[in-house]
């Protein structure tokens, strides 16, 4: 499982970092940025989902590969 | 100023209606089964729509609306008024593609690295208001805390007097809620405002320091200082858009946990719940409605819109519709899912959401822990600001602290 943000559709709620700050952080503009490779760690599933279905704008996803 | 009464919101809606005024949720919800997007012949034309799927639909299309007002009222925008891009408070009533460069260089004082450094402050004149309170057992909740709490903080980002804090807030009445006005009232309406902030403006000039008002000064856009109308604008936006909104935010947060004691109790006991209890809040009690002019007349879903229709963006209605959020028209205070918008959608998201959502924090968190009890001492005393920003702008209290130690 793989976190993701489409840039293209963020705007800079912060859902994602608040919910999730093992799998995000804030830009300095305060748009949400994956940490690292995006990979979610077993015990991050539960707030990997979370931040999907948090994100205003429907910019935050979840590959599984 | 008194209007005609409603004959039917679905066709005749104004949203400075006393009905609307006093609970505009029944109405949206009645929209939504019958509508789903209301008309009016008030304010020259205006529509709107209720559904969480239209309403970000509009915000998202810059190329049938535009912001080059956000505000409705009875005028539109003419040949006096402020051209566009920039418009009269940029970026708000900017559009793309400008709106991306005015919006770029507010954002770093507005991240959540930025808004972290306020807290403390926040803290600081929070527990300086309830001190103030001395030994109460009535307080009027809107009056002696909510208001004053953005006005402070706004004051400091700008860094104007904080002591001119009742003039800030005539002002962001006259914007916000002098919307019924003649239009030529109206404009005449905004001359104090004009001459404070020209003061403020020369005052930071000989004087610059870091805050807002000298970095809008002194900020560059494609390496020329900005328009001294764009600095202007900004410091409207900010003022008027920073202020009545947190301070409708808390009072209405405030005036939800007066009334509903299990959420109440259960925050005191479980402080770590807040900022999911906040959001939920900020879904239930949005208190932005935003709008956008119609560009060129145009089919909406069969809605015939007209060129300089006004157009209500209710994120509020938006916020409570059943098809997006379960039990919506419920207060659920631990709702874990939750993709409101109460700071809207698509590119004007609002640039002070870090903010609102920490002042919004700070401010229940001290308050409840200053009177862990409290119930309203009147319903039918609480008043609600009229026009698009809705919060109680008078809210009494009973209140009970616990004994000092």
């Amino acid at each position: 499982m793989r976190v993701t943000i489409d840039e293209s559709r963020c705007q800079g709620h912060g859902r994602c970092f608040s919910i999730a700050p093992g799998l995000f952080e804030s830009d300095e503009l305060g748009n949400g940025v994956v940490l690292g490779d995006g990979i979610v760690a077993a015990d991050q599933e539960r707030h990997a989902n979370l931040a999907v279905a948090n994100c205003p704008e429907g910019a935050v996803s979840i590959e599984v590969a | 100023m008194s209007h005609l009464p409603v004959a039917d919101f679905a066709t005749d809606f104004d949203h400075t209606d006393p009905a609307w005024v006093n609970d505009p949720y029944p109405i949206y919800e009645d929209l939504r089964e019958r509508c789903p997007v209301a008309h009016s012949d008030r304010y020259g034309g205006a529509w709107l729509p209720v559904r969480h799927e239209d309403v970000a639909s509009i915000a998202n299309d810059h190329e049938h609306f535009t912001s080059r007002n956000v505000v409705v009222n009875e005028g539109r925008p003419g040949p006096q008024a402020p051209p566009a891009p920039i418009g009269v408070a940029p970026p708000i009533t900017s559009d793309p593609p400008f709106h991306q460069l005015a919006r770029r260089l507010l954002l770093p004082a507005f991240s959540p690295n930025a808004i972290n450094e306020l807290e403390g402050f926040t803290r600081e004149l929070c527990t300086q208001l309830l001190d103030g309170l001395g030994d109460v057992d009535h307080l009027d909740a809107a009056v002696d805390y909510a208001q004053h709490i953005p006005v402070g903080v706004i004051a400091k980002m700008l860094g104007f007097p904080p002591e001119d804090g009742d003039l800030f807030r005539e002002f962001v009445h006259i914007i916000l809620e002098g919307v019924d006005l003649p239009f030529e009232e109206r404009i005449a309406s905004f001359e104090p405002l004009r001459a404070y902030f020209e003061t403020q403006i020369l005052e930071h000039q000989e004087h610059p320091r870091d805050d807002l008002t000298s970095f809008l000064l002194n900020v560059e856009l494609n390496g020329q200082r900005l328009e001294m109308r764009h600095v202007f604008g900004t410091m409207l936006l900010i003022l008027a858009a920073g202020i009545d909104t947190t301070w409708s935010a808390i009072g209405a947060s405030i005036w939800h946990l007066a009334r509903t004691e299990a959420d109440r109790t259960r925050l005191v006991a479980e402080p770590e719940l807040m900022p999911i209890a906040i959001e939920e809040l900020l879904r239930a009690y949005a208190p932005v409605t935003m709008a956008r002019l119609v560009k060129e007349d145009f089919d909406f879903q069969g809605h015939p819109m007209k060129k300089d229709d006004w157009v209500l963006l209710s994120f509020p209605a938006a916020n409570r519709d059943p098809g997006v959020f379960e039990r919506a028209d419920e207060v659920v205070i631990d709702r874990e899912i939750n993709r409101h918008a109460a700071f809207g959608l698509g590119v004007h998201r609002c640039v002070g959401s870090n903010l609102a959502r920490m002042e919004l924090r700070v401010s229940l968190e001290c308050f409840l822990e200053r009177f862990p009890e409290f119930h309203l001492e009147d319903e039918t005393a609480v008043t609600w600001a009229r026009g698009q920003v809705r919060g109680p702008r008078t809210l009494p209290l009973v209140v009970v602290a616990p004994p000092r130690t």
